[in-house]
C-alpha cells in the first residue's frame, strides 16, 4: 500500500467511526464494531476510490458536517423547546464573519485598498470559533430578550428580520468586511501538517507519519477536526437534554402552564435555549469559514442556511439529536444529488422552452419545498421519534 | 374589531400599584406607543437634517412614502386578515406579492398594447392587467389553502406547523417564479419615460405614483365597504375576532376562509403589481416587503385591517425618510427597529384590546 493512502486511511478512521457510531443502535457491542468496520470503511474507501471521487465524498462529508451542527443547534430551539427560528441564515453568518474577522490578518499596502475590514487580528482559530460563539450567543439574546417573552409565532417574523438585515448589513458595509467582495484568505487550522517543512511543535515521528501529504489533501485533515467538533456538540447536546434542564425543556414546550406552576421561570428557560441553540450555529458559521476559506454575503442565503436546515431537522426528526445528524446528511445528500439531476433534464427543458434549462437549477428548490410540505402534512415526528422517557433512572 | 376598544377598569381588586406596575401601565398605553413612534420619526428627520437634506426634499420623500405605505399596506391587509381568522403567519405572503407582479407583467404581453395615458406611463391595457392577475392570485392562495392548510386544520396540527407549511409554501412559489421568469430584473414599460410632476410646496412626484397611492385609497375604500356593508365581510370580521363564538352563531368558517384567501390574494397581487410599477419586478421583490407587512400587520394589532394600514403608512413613511440618509436596501431594517418598538411597548398594537 503506498503511504499516501495508508495516511489518508489512517485519517478516515476517525470520520468513519463517528458516522458507524451515529448509525448503529445503541447496544453494547456498539464501539468494538464501530472501531472495526470503521477501520474497514476507512481503507475500502481509500484503496477502491479514485482520488477525484473520494476528494468529493470528502468535501461532501465536510458541508455534511456544518449542516449537521445547524441542525443541532435547530434542535435545541425547534425539537426542545419549539421556538420557530427561521433566521438561521442571520446566526450561521455571524459565526462565519466574525471567526473570519479574528483569524484574518489584517492587510496593508496594496492590498487595503481591495480588502477593507473593519479589523482583523490573525488570531488562532479556535480563538475565532469562540468569538464566534460569543458573537452569536449576545445577538441571539439581543433578539430574544423583547419577543420572547411574548408569543411565540413572533419569533418567527422577529428572525426572520434579523437575518436579512444581517445579511444586508455584510452586503452593504464595504469597511465592516470587505462589503459586497468576498472576504478572502481565512486561516486553515493546522494547516502546517499538510506543507512539505511539517509543523515545528509536533513531535518528529508524527511529522514523519504525516509526510507524504500535500495541500491538496488538507480537506480531509479538515474532515477530521470538523467532525471531531460534531462529535462534541452532539455528546454536549445530548447530556445537557437528558439532564434536568432538557426535561424542563420539554415541559415548557409541552405545558407551559404547568412548567410554571412548578416554579419554571418560562421567559428565562426560553432566552436559555435560544442563545444555546444560536451558539452551535455560530460555531457552524466559524467552521464553514475556514473550510471555504472565501466568504460573502451570497453564502448566506436563506434557502441554504435556513430552509434547508429546517427540511433536514424536520426529516430527521425534531427532539431527537441524532435524527437531527442523520436527516442534515440525507437531505444534503438530496440537495446534492439532484444537482445532477438538474443537469439530466435540461436536455428535456429545453425541448420546452428555450431559456429553461438555465433555470434547471430552481427545480432543486421546488422539490425541497414540497418535501417539507411533505414532511409537516404527513409525517411531522420525522424519520426518528423523539425519546418519551430520557432519564437514565428510568427503565423503559 | 375596527372600532377602538374603549378602555376599562380591569382591577376590580382594591390595591394600591407598585411604581414598577404603574411605570408598565403608562408605557403600554396607546399614547405612549404614539408618542415612541413620532420619537423614531423626528430622529429619522433630525438625523436627515444633520446630512443637509432640504426640507423640499424630505416633504417629497415623505410622499413616496405614503405611496410606498399603500403598498404596504395592501400586503398587509391580506396577511392580518389571515393572521386573524387562521391565527398564523403566513410567511408565503410576499411570494403572492410577487405573483401578482409577474402575473400582471404576464398579462401585459399578452394584451395588445395602447398609447401610454399621459402623464402617466402605461396605456389602458394596464389596469386591465391588473384586474386579470387579482382574482388569478386570490385563486392561488385558495388552491394552497385548500392542498396544504386546509389538510392541517382537518389534522388540528399545531399552529407552528402552519408557519412552518408557509415557509415551505414561500419558498415553492418563489421556486416558481424563478422558473417561469427566471432571475433577472423586468420593467413593465422598459425605458418609457415617467418624468415628475411639481406639485404645491415644491414636492416632487411621478403621475404614476400618484396613480398608485389613488387606487390604493380606491381598493382600501372597496375593502372598507366589503369588511363593513357585506354579510360576508361581517363573518370574516368576525371570525377574525373569535373563531368559535362565530362558528356557533352559524357562521361558515371554511367559506369564510376561502373568502379571506381570496381577497388578501387579490390585493396582495395589487400591491406587486403597484410595487413593480414604482420600481421593477424581482423575484425577491416579495421577500423584501415582507418584513414591512409584518411590521404592519403588528403594530395595527393582528387581525385588524385598519390598523394594518395605519401601520403600513407609518412604515412607508418612515422607510422612505430615512433613505435620505441610510442606503434604501435597508428598508427591511427600519420596519424592523418599528416592530422591535411596537413589541417592547404594546405587543398588541396600536389597536389592539387591552390598556387604556
Amino acid at each position: 500500500m503506498p503511504p499516501l493512502i495508508l495516511v489518508k486511511g489512517l485519517l478516515l478512521i476517525i470520520p468513519a467511526t463517528l458516522l458507524l457510531l451515529l448509525v448503529l443502535p445503541a447496544r453494547r457491542w456498539r464501539l468494538p464494531v464501530a472501531i472495526v468496520a470503521g477501520v474497514v470503511l476507512a481503507f475500502s474507501l481509500t484503496t477502491s476510490l479514485p482520488s477525484g471521487i473520494l476528494a468529493y465524498t470528502v468535501s461532501f462529508a465536510t458541508m455534511g458536517c456544518v449542516y449537521a451542527l445547524l441542525t443541532l443547534g435547530l434542535n435545541i430551539q425547534w425539537g426542545y423547546t419549539g421556538h420557530l427560528n427561521f433566521g438561521v441564515a442571520g446566526f450561521f453568518a455571524i459565526g462565519a464573519f466574525t471567526s473570519a474577522l479574528m483569524t484574518v490578518e489584517a492587510p496593508t499596502g496594496i492590498a487595503a485598498q481591495y480588502t477593507q475590514m473593519a479589523f482583523g487580528l490573525g488570531l488562532p482559530f479556535l480563538v475565532g470559533v469562540a468569538a464566534a460563539a460569543l458573537v452569536s450567543a449576545v445577538v441571539a439574546f439581543l433578539v430574544a430578550v423583547p419577543v420572547l417573552r411574548l408569543r411565540m409565532d413572533f419569533l418567527a417574523i422577529a428572525t426572520i428580520g434579523v437575518a436579512e438585515i444581517i445579511r444586508l448589513i455584510f452586503q452593504n458595509e464595504r469597511w465592516l468586511a470587505n462589503g459586497p467582495q468576498p472576504l478572502r484568505g481565512i486561516p486553515q487550522p493546522l494547516h502546517c501538517v499538510v506543507e512539505t517543512q511539517g509543523c515545528a511543535w509536533l513531535p518528529q515521528w508524527v511529522t514523519a507519519v504525516l509526510d507524504p501529504l500535500s495541500p491538496r489533501d488538507y480537506p480531509l485533515f479538515y474532515l477530521v477536526i470538523i467532525s471531531l467538533f460534531v462529535a462534541g456538540a452532539y455528546l454536549l447536546i445530548e447530556r445537557a437534554c437528558r439532564s434536568p434542564w432538557g426535561r424542563m425543556l420539554r415541559a415548557i414546550r409541552d405545558e407551559e402552564a404547568s412548567a410554571a406552576m412548578n416554579g419554571k421561570h418560562i421567559t428565562y428557560v426560553r432566552i436559555q435555549s435560544f442563545v444555546v441553540g444560536a451558539v452551535i450555529m455560530g460555531i457552524a458559521g466559524a467552521l464553514y469559514a475556514h473550510y471555504v476559506v472565501t466568504i460573502d454575503y451570497s453564502h448566506f442565503h436563506a434557502l441554504f442556511a435556513t430552509f434547508l436546515v429546517w427540511v433536514m431537522l424536520m426529516l430527521g426528526g425534531s427532539g431527537n439529536n441524532r435524527g437531527a445528524i442523520i436527516g442534515g446528511f440525507i437531505v444534503w445528500g438530496v440537495w446534492s444529488g439532484t444537482a445532477f439531476l438538474a443537469n439530466a433534464i435540461e436536455p428535456l427543458l429545453a425541448l420546452i422552452a428555450d431559456d429553461l434549462p438555465r433555470r434547471a437549477a430552481y427545480f432543486r428548490w421546488l422539490l425541497v419545498a414540497l418535501l417539507l410540505a411533505a414532511i409537516v402534512l404527513f409525517r411531522p415526528q420525522g424519520l426518528i421519534r423523539e425519546e418519551k422517557l430520557v432519564s437514565r433512572y428510568l427503565r423503559k | 374589531m375596527g372600532t377602538i376598544q374603549e378602555s376599562e377598569e380591569r382591577a376590580p381588586v382594591k390595591r394600591d400599584k407598585r411604581l414598577g406596575e404603574r411605570v408598565h401601565d403608562v408605557v403600554q398605553t396607546r399614547a405612549f406607543l404614539l408618542a415612541a413612534i413620532a420619537v423614531v420619526l423626528l430622529l429619522l428627520l433630525v438625523l436627515a437634517q444633520l446630512q443637509g437634506v432640504s426640507a423640499e426634499r424630505l416633504l417629497s420623500l415623505a410622499a413616496w412614502g405614503m405611496m410606498l405605505g399603500g403598498i404596504i399596506g395592501l400586503g398587509s391587509i391580506g396577511l392580518t386578515l389571515v393572521y386573524g381568522v387562521l391565527k398564523f403567519p403566513n410567511f408565503s405572503h410576499g411570494a403572492l406579492v410577487t405573483l401578482g407582479a409577474y402575473f400582471t407583467f404576464a398579462f401585459l404581453a399578452w394584451l395588445p398594447q395602447g398609447e401610454p395615458l399621459s402623464p402617466l406611463s402605461f396605456g389602458w391595457e394596464f389596469p386591465v392587467a391588473l384586474l386579470l392577475s387579482m382574482p388569478l392570485v386570490g385563486l392561488v392562495a385558495m388552491v394552497v389553502d385548500r392542498a396544504v392548510y386546509r389538510r392541517l386544520r382537518n389534522q388540528h396540527a399545531h399552529l407552528v406547523l402552519f408557519a412552518m407549511a408557509s415557509l415551505a409554501m414561500a419558498f415553492f412559489l418563489r421556486s416558481i417564479i424563478y422558473i417561469a421568469w427566471g432571475p433577472d430584473f423586468h420593467f413593465y414599460y422598459p425605458g418609457r419615460p415617467n418624468p415628475a410632476l411639481t406639485l404645491p410646496l415644491n414636492i416632487r412626484v411621478r403621475a404614476d405614483q400618484l396613480f398608485i397611492l389613488a387606487l390604493a385609497l380606491v381598493l382600501m375604500l372597496g375593502v372598507y365597504a366589503l369588511l363593513e356593508r357585506t354579510r360576508i365581510g361581517k363573518a370574516m370580521r368576525a371570525t377574525a375576532d373569535n373563531p368559535e363564538l362565530a362558528q356557533v352563531r352559524g357562521i361558515n368558517t371554511e367559506r369564510v376562509i376561502a373568502w379571506t384567501w381570496l381577497l388578501g390574494g387579490a390585493l396582495a397581487a395589487a400591491g406587486g403589481t403597484m410595487y413593480g410599477l414604482s420600481s421593477q419586478l424581482r423575484p425577491e421583490m416579495g421577500f423584501w416587503l415582507l418584513l414591512p407587512m409584518f411590521a404592519a400587520t403588528i403594530m395595527g394589532g393582528i387581525g385588524n385591517p385598519y390598523g394594518a394600514l395605519a401601520g403600513a403608512l407609518i412604515i412607508g413613511v418612515a422607510h422612505q425618510v430615512s433613505t435620505a440618509f441610510l442606503d434604501p436596501t435597508y428598508g427591511p431594517a427600519v420596519a424592523f427597529v418599528l416592530m422591535v418598538i411596537v413589541l417592547l411597548v404594546r405587543p398588541q398594537g396600536l389597536f389592539g384590546r387591552g390598556g387604556g
